[in-house]
């Protein structure tokens, strides 16, 4: 009988209980926005610090020494957690995807959508796209694996100005800031409605905050490849 | 009015399915969707060939029987309208329809457009009720409830469980349905005795019946008939959550009954 697990499965014990958790939809969900949450407060940093590029060379590499050497254990703390949330989320992610595809195992002839926007049907092939280019990116400034121009270990200015000099790096760059913005408009909106935080609104989709972050983010993120591309920052 | 459907056939629940064309003709715009059904329907038993199955009953918009997918879109194009709402006028004259049934795995097609909906009921036997005796009606003020509330509540469960919610998400979700239910008793002082059990048990009778999970498309709220919230799902997930840190054991679970 279908009903018999779900009352059975209720005699909770805390591991049992972590397992029923994991094992729900909505648990996974849970998972995919607080991992979600963690790395949108990343990014938010992220391009923070990139920003001060445009006050000085100088500047640019003093913080990134202080990353790296004044907070270094601090900064390995961030990475782990870091990596942490982008398994989970992507494990999470790839879980419920099948899940979600099982659930309509014969589709619509005809299917007008009605609500959903570019964005929240964007999810997963967008995600997909930025976990690959987060990979390119790691390669290319933080591991100097991928040298379009010749890496200098510590020069954080030098390595910037010069990869985004290199016009296919730059267009992986402004694309992939796309993907994310994208990403965090759907994303920062109905994660904070996983965790069951929603203020009654009369219009179901208005985000104000979800806007400005992913603006905000796009904006500081892509202004850094194309300033130096078009030689805004030399 | 006239109209050229193409309405989804099948025979039985394993049988395969195709669409067969049919021309609605004499059709006045006031006539229901499904009233138009019916005057297709008569016209193929004329014919000798069997009518298209589909579900029914109040034909009022409250008992969450009807419901085809109307040109892609879950109970046609109107808003929070129910099929059996849904008037003629509102297409164009000489349109082409096409009438699928629900689809999802958790919903099989019994015949034509007609769906088992029973995964449904589950998901209510699992949790969608309160067990203390209510006795008879009460003063009206013994049990105070805040306007709010009590609007919430009766927002909540004008919930037809038509299914539309369902055959709407791109995920095959229910979380518009269950959401729906376990609001409607958690914002009211009876529903609060269980309302840990409730949230935790009905979510796990919705992936079991293997429905989706939802990913914030907002569809569902589009297809809903009586315009459910997005919010109750936010609802069931902050319920879903607190139960999950504070539920006990359940002692009571082999004795209850
Ligand atoms: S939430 Fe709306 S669409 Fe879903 S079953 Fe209830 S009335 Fe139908
Ligand atoms: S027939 Fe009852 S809601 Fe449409």
């Amino acid at each position: 009988m279908a009903g018999s697990r779900a009352q059975a499965s209720l005699g909770v014990g805390r591991v049992h209980r972590a397992r029923l958790f994991w094992q729900s939809t909505v648990g996974k969900k849970i998972v995919m926005s607080v991992t979600g949450l963690i790395m949108v407060g990343f990014v938010l940093l992220h391009m923070i610090g990139n920003l001060q590029l445009f006050e000085s060379a100088a500047r640019l590499n003093a913080y990134s020494h202080f990353l790296h050497h004044t907070i270094n254990e601090l900064l390995w703390l961030v990475r782990i957690v870091l990596l942490v949330s982008v398994v989970l989320h992507i494990v999470a992610a790839a879980q419920l995807t099948r899940i979600d595809r099982a659930a309509r195992p014969v589709g619509y002839r005809k299917q007008d959508r009605q609500a959903a926007t570019v964005a929240s049907r964007s999810m997963r092939w967008g995600g997909v796209a930025i976990a690959l280019f987060v990979i390119f990116h790691l390669l290319h400034l933080t591991t100097g694996t991928i040298q379009p121009v010749p890496y200098a270990p510590g020069d954080v200015y030098a390595n910037v100005v010069g990869g985004f000099r290199v016009w296919w790096v730059t267009l992986i760059y402004v694309l992939a800031m796309i993907a994310l913005g994208l990403h965090i408009f759907h994303g920062a909106w109905s994660s904070i409605r996983t965790l069951g935080v929603s203020r009654p609104r009369p219009e179901p989709t208005r985000r104000p905050v979800a806007t400005l972050l992913a603006v905000v983010l796009w904006a500081g993120f892509s202004i850094v490849p194309l300033a130096v591309f078009f030689g805004w920052v030399r | 009015m006239k109209f050229t459907l193409h309405v989804w056939r099948q025979a039985g629940p394993t049988a395969a399915g195709a669409f067969s064309t049919y021309e609605a003709t004499d059709i006045s715009g006031d006539m229901s969707f499904l009233e138009m059904m019916d005057a297709v329907n008569e016209s193929l038993i004329e014919r000798g060939e069997q009518p298209v199955a589909f579900d029914h009953d109040c034909r009022e918009g409250i008992c969450g029987m009807c419901g085809m997918m109307i040109n892609g879109i879950a109970h046609g194009p109107m808003r929070a309208t129910a099929t059996c709402q849904l008037f003629m006028r509102h297409f164009t004259d000489g349109d082409a329809i096409y009438i699928e049934p629900w689809r999802a795995r958790a919903f099989p097609v019994i015949k034509d457009l007609v769906v088992d909906r029973s995964a449904f009921d589950r998901v209510i036997a699992a949790g969608g009720y309160i067990t203390a005796p209510t006795g008879g009606a009460r003063d009206a003020n013994t049990i105070l409830v805040s306007k709010s509330d009590a609007d919430d509540a009766m927002d909540a469960a004008a919930c037809i469980g038509c299914g539309a919610c369902v055959a709407a998400c791109p995920n095959g979700s229910a979380s518009l349905f269950a959401g729906a239910k376990i609001a409607h008793l958690g914002v009211l002082p009876q529903g609060q005795a269980e309302r840990r059990q409730r949230v935790l048990r009905m979510i796990a009778q919705m992936d079991e019946e293997a429905f989706g999970g939802c990913t914030w498309h907002g569809e569902c709220h589009e297809a809903c008939p009586k315009a459910i919230s997005l919010d109750v799902i936010a609802r069931m997930n902050g319920d879903y959550l607190r139960a999950l840190w504070t539920t006990h054991e359940e002692k009571q679970e082999q004795g209850a009954g």
